[in-house]
């Protein structure tokens, strides 16, 4: 191949790569266009500009941030998302290091039982876990959400954490255990810093897989102040008068950022789960 | 150091079951406590026991029952399904569900396939494409299907004005109120939301397939086409199984872009098992026929499960 031709080949696959991006990248882009511009420039069909021609403007924003639950909706997200993660890790963890470290009787058939597990979607089981939530106690509280998102966190944080924990060298904890360390020290201070990416990459998809779940956030929870962002958000700022356009974009893209940052900081983490997720599957 | 710290302890533990006069192996100690393991395993197994496998078992009887919502159920035996299967919404509902499913997916392999390949050979700025391609994938489709759900507005939504200004069309589509074009318009969601999934898991695959094996055809004198038949393809099936069969689970289940774009309508023409049983379990309140209706994701869940166990299976071997 000459490298004139080599040349235009690559030059080919970026100009490829090209409508690809503009699918995946424009509905972001034009989010966050209405969420900047006047109501009379979001309702002018006359003209279709791609770029805020009358000024930008921040009122959906702050509309969002003042006349609406969005605050506490925000800091509900984070109450439950980071509490189901830390409890979810916590849980994997051991699950994950016991099934593939410990073999006891048994162990074969919960692994896949957590494999099945992983499969579960969330959309089987919400009518029957509602009635476990009232009769818990829990209807309408954050508590509800907190101790349900586990069911779906843990077997998938298991699956990834114990790929992650069987490619560790049995030798390192051997050592350890040899030396007199219990279990639990071996796993924490052994085992858990050598694979403190399979952790991290296991937080991140708890975290973001709490801070994006609607089922069960509309099922359980009813009054507007207990709601989560998506709830709150698909529920509450739907309704309401004609020019809504406006704050529900500007409150789609900020509900987003606390995932587009950890994703930005972690992107390796998350390619990497993705990947051994996939494959390890 | 630590060999010799275990030999040492030899004679202290004369009765642990070792057999005698053989030194100690790392491998005995390591077996010696199952209940270690079991309690390791307990939380999970709690977890699993009693918020997965109860409330499925729990969703069975309910299945079987006239429950409303705040009063007690009565045994009905299989009138909900006998209901369901006598009503139109329900047989809407199944075919939807394979429509959405097998459109989506084969639309997600193929793409995301091509996907795979562009990127694969696109060395600068790799790190960036992947970043910004799975962009869809990373933020919850909760938040970005309202953004399509503003694209797709009838009126002021940017696609039917840039087909209207770039003259692809005179009249405004429909989306979303007809139902041939909302079942696109949740399928093209679907599709977009998941292709970087797809394609970054095929791109690991492709990695992970020898450059040698290229050259080698290159040598016989294949083509591009030869080169992906029998190199890539063949290769790729593993990956490919598990991403498809995932898929399936994932796609056939969905409730968060059809709840958001349509509820399931215009007529029911988008209802999935799940958007279906939150509008009959929820919305009216009939717990006994929406816990039915939910049931109906599960011989999808259990014909991929199986498979998906297979395949591990035959790799493990």
């Amino acid at each position: 191949m000459s490298p004139l031709r080599r040349r235009a080949g690559m030059v080919g696959r970026y100009v490829g790569l090209l409508p690809y991006l503009g699918f995946a990248l424009f509905p972001f882009y034009w989010m966050l266009l209405t969420s900047l511009r006047s109501n009379a420039e979001i309702y002018d069909v006359t003209h279709l500009s791609f770029l805020v021609r009358q000024g930008l403007t921040l009122q959906h924003y702050s509309a969002l941030l003042t006349r609406t639950l969005f605050p506490t909706w925000f800091w509900n997200s984070l109450l439950v998302s980071v509490l189901a993660t830390a409890i979810s890790v916590i849980i994997s963890t051991a699950a994950a290091y016991g099934l593939v470290r410990i073999p006891f009787r048994g162990s074969a058939a919960f692994s896949i039982g957590i494999f099945v597990t992983y499969l579960v979607p969330p959309t089987l089981l919400f009518i029957p876990l509602s009635r476990v939530v009232t009769a818990l106690g829990l209807s309408d509280s954050r508590l509800s959400l907190i101790v349900t998102y586990p069911t779906f966190i843990v077997p998938f944080c298991t699956w990834l954490l114990m790929s992650y924990f069987a490619t560790i060298p049995k030798e390192l904890e051997e050592c350890a255990i040899v030396d007199g360390a219990t279990r639990w020290q071996a796993l924490v201070k052994i085992v858990l810093p050598v694979a403190l990416p399979g952790v991290v990459t296991a937080t991140l998809f708890s975290f973001t897989l709490a801070w994006g779940e609607l089922i069960y956030a509309m099922t359980f929870i009813a009054s507007g102040p207990h709601k989560t962002l998506t709830a709150g958000a698909v529920a509450d700022l739907i309704r309401g008068d004609v020019f809504y356009w406006g704050p529900l974009m500007a409150g789609a893209l900020l509900a987003s950022i606390p995932v587009v940052i950890a994703y930005g900081f972690l992107m390796d983490y998350y390619v990497s789960g993705l990947v051994t997720g996939a494959t390890k599957g | 150091m630590g060999r010799g710290r275990a030999e040492a302890a030899v004679p202290v533990t004369p009765l642990g079951g070792r057999p005698l006069g053989r030194p100690p192996t790392a491998s005995w100690l390591w077996r010696g406590s199952e209940l270690t393991g079991f309690f390791f395993v307990l939380p999970a197994a709690l977890l699993v026991v009693g918020l997965v496998a109860y409330p499925f078992c729990y969703a069975l009887i309910l299945s079987l029952t006239a429950k409303q919502a705040g009063v007690p159920g009565q045994f009905v035996g299989l009138r909900n399904f006998a209901n369901l299967f006598g009503g139109d919404i329900f047989l809407h509902t199944i075919r939807n569900s394979f429509v959405f499913t097998g459109v989506a997916v084969v639309c997600k392999t193929v793409l995301g396939l091509g996907l795979a390949l562009l990127l694969q050979r696109a060395m600068v700025g790799r790190r960036f494409l992947r970043g910004m391609i799975l962009l869809p994938w990373v933020v919850p489709s909760t938040l970005s299907v309202l953004g399509w759900w503003w694209l797709f507005d009838p009126i002021s939504g940017v696609i039917n004005l840039g087909l209207m200004k770039l003259g692809l069309i005179t009249q405004r589509i429909p989306w979303l109120s007809d139902p041939a074009w909302a079942m696109a318009a949740v399928i093209i969601v679907n599709v977009w939301r998941g292709l970087p999934f797809f394609a970054i898991s095929f791109l690991a695959g492709l990695v992970s397939i020898p450059e040698e094996l290229y050259e080698a055809a290159h040598i016989d004198g294949a083509g591009g086409v030869a080169c992906f038949a029998r190199i890539t393809l063949p290769l790729l099936r593993p990956v490919l199984g598990v991403i498809i069969l995932y898929s399936i689970i994932m796609t056939v289940s969905d409730f968060n872009i059809v709840y958001i774009l349509t509820r399931g309508g215009p007529m029911h023409s988008t209802h999935l098992f799940a958007t279906f049983a939150y509008e009959m379990g929820l919305a009216s309140g009939d717990l006994g026929k929406g816990a039915a209706i939910s049931l109906f994701i599960f011989p999808f869940l259990a014909a991929v499960a199986y498979c998906q166990l297979r395949i591990t299976r035959r790799q493990t071997q």
